[in-house]
């Protein structure tokens, strides 16, 4: 057995593996197919201060080796996250990272108060890159200075691990990156889905109700790559990278590049158990090329 | 419980109208019967632009035999290639998904089917029967090449049926059908089809404020309650479909409701 322990602000991670926001719900949903003591942790559904109803159905497409969606962060808000589910899930034996979105600074700022003391809540992901909302969301994370802005802020009103997730749909990543590391995140996580569109030619209309959504899946891992590449040559904090991994190949390629860990997202919905067998496939690939540590294959891509 | 297995393929027969069923058994494991209105959630393989499962209702199940039956039609890529399946293939399944059909205290039952949503009528006439309940089952077809699935209600219901194009039974959508002008004999309906459809049959039910159970088809990525993007809008909000749905109470639905 390989060590697969990474540490994150001084989280301690039994593995690099992690679930991606809003494509795992709370964890529960996925009692019945996997051991979540098995992963490394899991990012939960995006929460904001007050409940949202997220858009009009249809809320998704599927494209070529992806899919759009525009769920628009529907989620109960934070007061019933912390009454009603936390409660619930705060046993699994597995690192738990809430994503918080907001559509202002305030709003930001309202959620993570609330959280400081919510024991086993390791860390938040700062989710300034949803392109699902009207307000707010992803235009945080595509200006440097707002992205610093927000990330101030809650940097102030948040005492534990601060991770803060980035936006492909910008120009150049590592000046969101850098603007966020100097405004105290502890970490980055990227990329959360990009911007597309996808139309019904026989009807003539758009797919979404929203007309625009966010692309994710395989289709989105080069791009990935090749941002947490570049990021990873441009800050210190740790990277956890994501974006259209579906097996520890996949995986594999996002540590070479510069991952301290990873995480899961639409591949979760094809194959409900495919976390755990991507946390196996990395041992086997350690064990394969006598590498004893995870830590060992971090950035190390040979240019 | 759900559960992911993996199913081999036993027979699949093919019929008129770019439809098949394909029967299938769970490898090495006992059927999980689900219930009427459930459904499973396929992966297909060997289709490059079919990346997500594909959602199909559980038709019938044979406890016997530990058979799985899908009754399913080729509308693109996804189904097209499942219809290539032959006996002996394998394939992956997440099931049983979905709430299902309430049939508690329903004593004299009415069920509408159109399109692909007859498979799901066969399961639940077969739930009834152990119930002591023979329903009225009416089936709504655009022609007669498309009732493939008729004959399995020969000894579980009282068949009624429509066609579009008069090549069958009552010329016309179902609420032609005169089985409506007794509408108030029946206690309980249940519908599963086109939205039109069921929309049409919802309002009847209201209007003579008979409960009516409707199984929506919303497209879905997860299945299990978690991506949140089959939501329908309900007098509560947006609610999953793959999880608290397919099957809600029409008045539950707001683009159901009659004012
Ligand atoms: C709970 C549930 C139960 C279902 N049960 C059955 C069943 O028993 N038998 C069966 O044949 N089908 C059933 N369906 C529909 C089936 O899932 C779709 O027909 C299938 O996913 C289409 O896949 P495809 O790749 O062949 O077509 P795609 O290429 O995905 O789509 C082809 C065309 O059909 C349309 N379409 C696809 N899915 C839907 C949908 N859900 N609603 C409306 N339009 C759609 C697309 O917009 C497109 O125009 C069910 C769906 C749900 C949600
Ligand atoms: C249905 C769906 C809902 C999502 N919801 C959120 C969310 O609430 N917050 C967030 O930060 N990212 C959200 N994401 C983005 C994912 O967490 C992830 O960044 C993206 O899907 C890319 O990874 P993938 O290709 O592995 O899915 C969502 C993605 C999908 C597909
Ligand atoms: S399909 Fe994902 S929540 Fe219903």
């Amino acid at each position: 057995m390989a060590d697969l322990a990474v540490s994150i602000n001084g989280i301690e991670f039994k593995n690099p593996v992690l679930t991606a926001s809003g494509t795992f719900g709370y964890g529960e949903e996925f009692d019945d197919f996997l051991d979540l003591g098995h992963i490394g942790g899991m990012v939960l559904k995006g929460t904001t201060l007050h409940a949202r109803d997220g858009n009009p159905y249809p809320r998704m497409a599927e494209t070529a080796a992806g899919m759009l969606n525009a769920v628009g962060l529907q989620n109960k808000g934070i007061d019933y996250f912390i009454t009603t589910i936390y409660p619930r899930i705060k046993h699994y034996d597995t690192h738990i990272i809430l994503n918080v979105s907001g559509s202002t600074i305030e709003e930001y700022v309202g959620v993570v108060e609330k959280l400081n003391d919510l024991e086993k809540i390791a860390a938040i992901e700062l989710n300034i890159s949803c392109p699902n909302v009207k307000k707010g969301g992803m235009a945080f994370g595509t200006s440097a200075s707002s992205a610093e802005k927000v990330t101030q802020e809650v940097r102030k009103a948040y005492r534990k691990t601060l991770i803060v997730k980035l936006s492909p749909n910008v120009t150049d990543i590592t000046e969101i990156a850098k603007a966020v590391e100097g405004a105290g995140a502890d970490s980055v996580s990227l990329i959360n889905t990009l911007l597309g569109m996808a139309i019904d030619a026989e009807k003539q209309t758009p797919i979404l109700s929203t007309v625009t959504g966010g692309l994710s899946g395989p289709c989105v891992k080069p791009i990935a790559l090749r941002m947490v590449w570049q990021t990873y040559k441009a800050v210190k904090i740790p990277i956890i990278g994501l974006g259209g991994i579906m097996n520890a190949k996949d995986a594999i390629e996002f540590f070479l590049a510069g991952a301290t860990a990873i995480q899961i997202g639409t591949a979760n919905f094809i194959n409900p158990a495919v976390a755990v067998k991507v946390v196996d496939g990395i041992n086997d690939y350690l064990e394969r090329h006598r590498i004893n540590s995870i830590s060992d294959i971090i950035g190390m891509l040979k240019v | 419980m759900k559960e992911v297995s993996d199913f081999s393929v036993q027979k699949i027969e093919h019929y008129q109208d770019n439809d098949f069923m394909l029967y299938v058994n769970p490898i090495n494991k006992k059927l999980n019967q689900g219930k009427p209105g459930q459904f499973v959630n396929i992966l297909v393989e060997g289709s490059p632009t079919t990346m997500l499962r594909r959602p199909i209702s559980i038709c019938d199940v044979n406890a016997e035999t530990n058979t799985l039956l899908l009754y399913i039609k080729q509308v693109g890529d996804g189904t097209r290639q499942l219809a290539q399946l032959k006996k002996g293939d394998n394939i992956n399944i997440v099931y049983p998904l979905g709430n299902g059909f309430t049939t508690d205290n329903v004593k004299n039952p009415l069920l509408v089917g159109g399109g692909t949503g007859i498979a799901p009528m066969i399961y639940l006439s077969k739930e009834l029967n152990k119930k002591g309940i023979k329903p009225h089952v009416l089936l709504g077809a655009r022609t007669s090449q498309a009732l493939s699935l008729k004959n399995m209600f020969s000894s579980i219901a009282h068949l009624h049926i429509t066609t579009d194009d008069g090549s069958e039974g009552t010329k016309g959508v179902v609420i032609n059908h005169l089985i409506f002008k007794e509408i108030t004999t029946f206690d309980y309906i249940y519908t599963c089809g086109p939205n039109a459809m069921m929309q049409a049959v919802a309002s009847i039910a209201q209007k003579n404020n008979i409960p009516c159970e409707v199984s929506l088809e919303n497209t879905m990525a997860c299945g299990i309650g978690v991506c949140l993007c089959c939501v329908t809008s309900t007098t509560t909000g947006n609610r999953c479909v793959c999880t608290e749905g397919p099957v809600f109470l029409s008045t539950e639905l707001t683009n159901f409701l009659i004012n």
